[in-house]
């Protein structure tokens, strides 16, 4: 058996039996971790992707806050169930601004992947605030306390500056203008329309709570309905090789 | 206790521990041969299937997987079978699927297909049941806003409801009546309404409502306070309540209106798929 008879060696010496599973670890390490670095179709090119506005950004934090992603996930997964419920299967693409992403693995409640534009702000609104009210039949807990509490704005550039730390390509005009934008989204007829969307394209621009005041259930909300419709699939080809 | 016939003592691993040592078995034959032929499976799937990252994209394995080409296919299998009843559907009238002998019927393809994408798409504003709640119309009654012929109830599936991404939506803007009228009409009007329903109301209040109504209310209510499905004014006679019928409620929708809004899911759903819903929901008791 010569070699296999050998392993007591190892067993009896600490340092090198560190140093082996070391060894092991960092095979199992390249081979799945650096791949994702270099190779160039891990992430496909898919166009409509833009930056989350500072609203939506706003929304996100908020949806990461309250534990959102413990119920929901938001990954569609390629199987034609899923494809028939909720959509268009989610791609990499989709989430390369999301830090951290939101795709989880436990689904209490449906996928949010695409959620956006699927129902009206009332109906989130509602819903928000008192789920059974429109789906009896649901466990969620309510959230109507974002209908009260005041969005700040305050902090809004830090959160764009750190994302264009980890590479999200929010240009120096959308850092300049990120804490006015948070107004600018939920007002149709601010001055600053045009502008606003010419630094991102086919955002929703309107009061989402329905309330004169800036909430968190405007960003939330404002999130919500922009999760999955950035890409166009009338138009979107698949590589069927991945 | 009886005496085991002595076996030959097994190797140790040279370890002991106050008079404690440990024996050096070999691992059990069979958990042996399933660790082995782990490997070899895995060996085996390696070259089958994708596996290794190289330079430019992994290894993609003889069998040519993959789980996009694979839900694809499965889409596109079952699109085949569907597509004769599917396509039957859209060629149809409107009014005359659910007498066809190919897809009609509740126990029909249209009926039935109708049904699953209601519950997947339209249960969550109307209720599992169709019923709907407080802000969403109840589909189960004879009371419809944009009308409720199979012909009508398509058009509203398709272009939605004041859903501004849609050209076609229905759309109907009743005015903010706070900034038109001054309380006391308010008040008065709103026991008018009331009037038409219930049997408590202010007789005088009501009185002085109706021609606050008909001055400013009936051009869209019509005179009779029957509503206008063509411009989606509801019928405000029938005790059929969106928002409520209270005296509260009430006076919270003339002050400050309000307003639905309803996705447009043409786009979102095939032809055939917003036709089945309008057959399923048509067939809910108050189709017209």
């Amino acid at each position: 058996m010569g070699i296999l008879e050998k392993h007591g060696i190892i067993e009896r010496n600490a340092t090198l039996l560190l140093v082996l599973s070391f060894l092991v670890v960092s095979i199992g390490g390249l081979v799945q971790i650096v791949p994702l670095f270099y190779l160039q179709n891990t992430i496909e090119d898919v166009d409509g992707m833009r930056p989350y506005t500072p609203l939506e950004l706003a929304g996100r934090d908020i949806y990461i806050r309250e534990g959102c992603y413990v119920c929901h996930s938001q990954m569609i997964r390629p199987m034609r169930d899923e494809v028939e419920r909720y959509g268009f299967y989610s791609l990499a693409a989709e989430s390369k601004y999301d830090h951290p992403f939101q795709w989880g693995s436990k689904r209490t409640g449906p996928d949010l992947a695409r959620v956006g534009g699927r129902y009206s702000d009332k109906w989130q609104v509602d819903h928000l605030t008192d789920p059974q009210s429109v789906v009896p039949e649901s466990i969620m807990p309510p959230y109507a306390f974002l209908l009260d509490k005041p969005l700040n704005p305050e902090h809004i550039s830090d959160v764009v500056a750190t994302h264009r730390i980890v590479r999200v390509p929010y240009t120096d005009e959308m850092l300049d203008m990120a804490e006015s934008d948070v107004l600018t989204q939920l007002d149709p007829d601010s001055d600053d329309y045009d502008g606003f969307l010419a630094r991102y394209p086919d955002a929703n621009i309107r009061n989402f709570d329905g309330q004169a005041q800036a909430t968190e259930m405007d960003a939330l909300v404002a999130y919500l309905q922009v999760l999955g419709t950035m890409v166009d699939f009338s138009t979107f080809e698949p590589d069927a090789s991945r | 206790m009886a005496k085991k016939p002595e076996k030959k003592e097994p190797p140790t691993t040279g370890h002991e521990w106050d008079g404690i040592r440990e024996y050096d078995n070999p691992m059990p034959r069979w958990w042996l041969w399933t660790f082995y032929a782990t490997i070899v499976w895995g060996i085996g799937y390696m070259i089958l299937y994708p596996a290794w990252p190289m330079i430019n994209g992994a290894t993609t394995g003889l069998l040519g997987y993959s789980s996009r080409a694979e839900v694809a296919e499965q889409i596109a299998a079952v699109n085949e079978r569907n597509a004769p009843l599917e396509t039957r559907i859209e060629e149809l009238a409107l009014a005359d699927i659910i007498s066809d002998d190919l897809v009609g019927g509740t126990n029909g393809f249209a009926y039935n297909s109708g049904k699953a994408t209601f519950f997947t798409f339209c249960a969550q504003c109307h209720g599992a049941g169709g019923a709907g709640s407080v802000g969403y119309p109840n589909l189960l009654d004879n009371n419809w806003l944009w009308g409720g012929s199979i012909d009508e109830i398509y058009a509203t599936i398709n272009q939605g409801i004041r859903d501004e991404n849609n050209p076609n939506t229905h759309f109907s803007e009743m005015p903010v009546f706070s900034e038109l009228l001054a309380k006391d009409e308010i008040k008065n009007v709103v026991q008018y309404v009331q009037s038409l329903s219930f049997d408590t109301f202010d007789v005088e209040m009501a009185a002085a409502g109706e021609t606050v109504f008909l001055d400013n209310c009936a051009a869209c209510h019509q005179d009779d306070a029957t509503g206008d499905t063509f411009g989606g004014a509801p019928n405000l006679a029938d005790a059929i309540w969106l928002y409520g019928g209270d005296t509260e409620s009430l006076t919270e929708t003339v002050k400050n209106s309000r307003f639905g809004m309803m996705p447009a899911w043409e786009g979102r759903l095939t032809e055939a798929q917003v036709r089945s819903v309008a057959v399923f929901v048509h067939a809910q008791g108050g189709g017209q």
